[in-house]
């Protein structure tokens, strides 16, 4: 394996996420009783997920500055891992809805659009419409060089303006998730302190996970566009 | 020869002062630009009223006098599409031949800045007319008409300003006008978001009008014209 250290890191977190988080001692509120256990896995998701998104912004950043074709096939990579990670988190959160919000005595939430109306679920909808914008900007441009430079640009602008309102919209809107004020999980007065000695570890461990396939993807692309980065 | 530092720095603000000027000169020369080529063709003008005043007649057929959320909400997906429609010709309408032209005589800050100042002014004009239109036909659920209508006009200038961008990025891309709707539907959704949480007060005479969301709507903005001096020089180059 190549740059060893952080990989072994890597899996030792995550498999103590796994046990610990399956045998950590969470406080039983009401409603969420033992599903807060999913702010694990569920949470870890988004975590990597915003942490392959940053890194994407820096690489687009990256090949503004030096035209290096290198960082374009690292910010795409990055984008789409990140893309991955978050209809995981999807995935994770509609598991952990169906045992909290879809409650049958509670007719409010018989359709789907009162559940889809909560503002996390609206922000990162718009974080992922945002990256498949991206993917699909970068096929609508055939000239290589030219595709890198018009996809970073946007890249940036799309960043700077999603995540400062990913942060500030979900604070304006009324809402049912855990961690209502502020960003969920890494409010220090959301999560007890046992929980928390899982929790970090968790997310480091998904973040790397991410960095790591992302990685991965990176050098076999780069290998295929060997010839074009030679020259 | 040694100089007088006070000549040194006459001569130094003399020369700030100059480039001064010339920012502002080769800005408002291509304001003029814009705005001659918007007297000449007067097509894409006229197009855009009529493209309101069609808009709008359907739904005054569709659905007489909606409650105040409804009309709100009608309201801001009409300037979205109306803002697209006025803004999207402004990069999209420049030939290649012409770009390489402006490049040879212009910074691209200037030429940037030139077109939000100029779609700005264009989408305020817009904002105004769909506004009387929605009066006239849809009726008027407005409590606060004059706060309304300021806030209409912050809105129409938030979508123009990251719309005007969104043209720049798409003007380099195959089929742009589709490009341009699936690049900006994402980004302008939080600042529909705020618009509507913050006109939804103009309903209500109970509820007052929240300052704090009006500064939040501005410093984006702001984000975006600094975002927007920042990166065009990128797409510019070609």
């Amino acid at each position: 394996m190549y740059k060893t250290w952080w990989k072994i890191l890597c899996v030792i977190l995550l498999v103590y996420a796994l046990v610990a988080g399956l045998l950590v001692k969470v406080p039983n509120l009401p409603i969420l009783g033992e599903t807060s256990r999913n702010l694990f896995y569920h949470v870890g998701m988004w975590a990597a997920m915003m942490v392959l998104f940053v890194c994407s912004l820096v690489h687009s950043i990256r090949y503004l500055r030096t035209m290096n074709l290198k960082y374009d096939i690292a910010a795409k990579n990055y984008a789409t891992v990140g893309i991955f990670f978050g209809l995981l988190g999807y995935a994770t959160g509609a598991i952990w809805a169906s045992y909290t919000w879809a409650d049958p005595n509670n007719p409010a939430f018989q359709s789907f659009s009162a559940v889809a109306r909560e503002p996390k679920l609206i922000g990162t909808a718009v974080g992922l419409l945002i990256y498949f914008a991206y993917l699909i900007l970068r096929d609508s441009i055939n000239d290589l060089d030219k595709r890198a430079r018009v996809s970073a640009v946007y890249n940036i602008f799309a960043f700077a303006m999603l995540f400062p309102t990913i942060f500030i919209v979900p604070r304006l809107l009324p809402s049912l998730h855990p961690g209502q004020e502020g960003n969920p999980a890494l409010n220090f007065n959301d999560v007890s302190s046992q929980m928390r000695m899982v929790e970090f570890p968790a997310f480091i461990g998904w973040a790397l996970l991410g960095v790591w396939i992302a990685t991965l993807k990176i050098r076999i692309n780069l290998l295929k566009e060997k010839s074009l980065l030679k020259k | 020869m040694p100089m007088n530092p006070v000549a040194v720095n006459a001569i130094l603000i003399k020369f700030k002062l100059l480039t001064f000027k010339a920012l502002f000169h080769s800005i408002a020369t291509l304001i003029k630009k814009d705005l001659l080529l918007e007297i000449r063709q007067q097509y894409s003008f006229y197009g855009i009223l009529l493209y309101i005043a069609a808009t709008v007649f359907v739904l005054f057929l569709v659905i007489d006098e909606p409650e105040g959320n409804i009309w709100n909400g009608l309201f801001w997906v009409i300037q979205l599409f109306i803002c697209i429609n006025a803004v999207a010709k402004s990069f999209l309408q420049e030939s290649r031949g012409r770009m390489l032209y402006f490049y040879t005589i212009s910074a691209p800050v200037h030429f940037v800045l030139a077109k939000l100042l100029f779609n700005s002014v264009l989408m305020l004009l817009m904002s105004l007319i769909s506004l009387l239109l929605f009066f006239a036909l849809l009726g008027n659920p407005v409590q606060k008409v004059l706060p309304f209508t300021g806030l209409v006009l912050l809105g129409g200038w938030s979508l123009s300003m990251v719309f005007t961008f969104l043209a720049a990025i798409a003007a380099k891309a195959q089929q742009n006008a589709a490009i341009m709707a699936i690049l900006g539907f994402p980004i302008v959704v939080p600042q529909l978001m705020l618009l509507m949480k913050i006109t939804t007060a103009a309903f209500n005479p109970a509820v007052p009008i929240l300052w704090n969301d009006i500064a939040l709507l501005v410093s984006l903005d702001l984000l975006v014209a600094i975002l927007a001096v920042i990166l065009f020089p990128f797409l510019w180059r070609d």
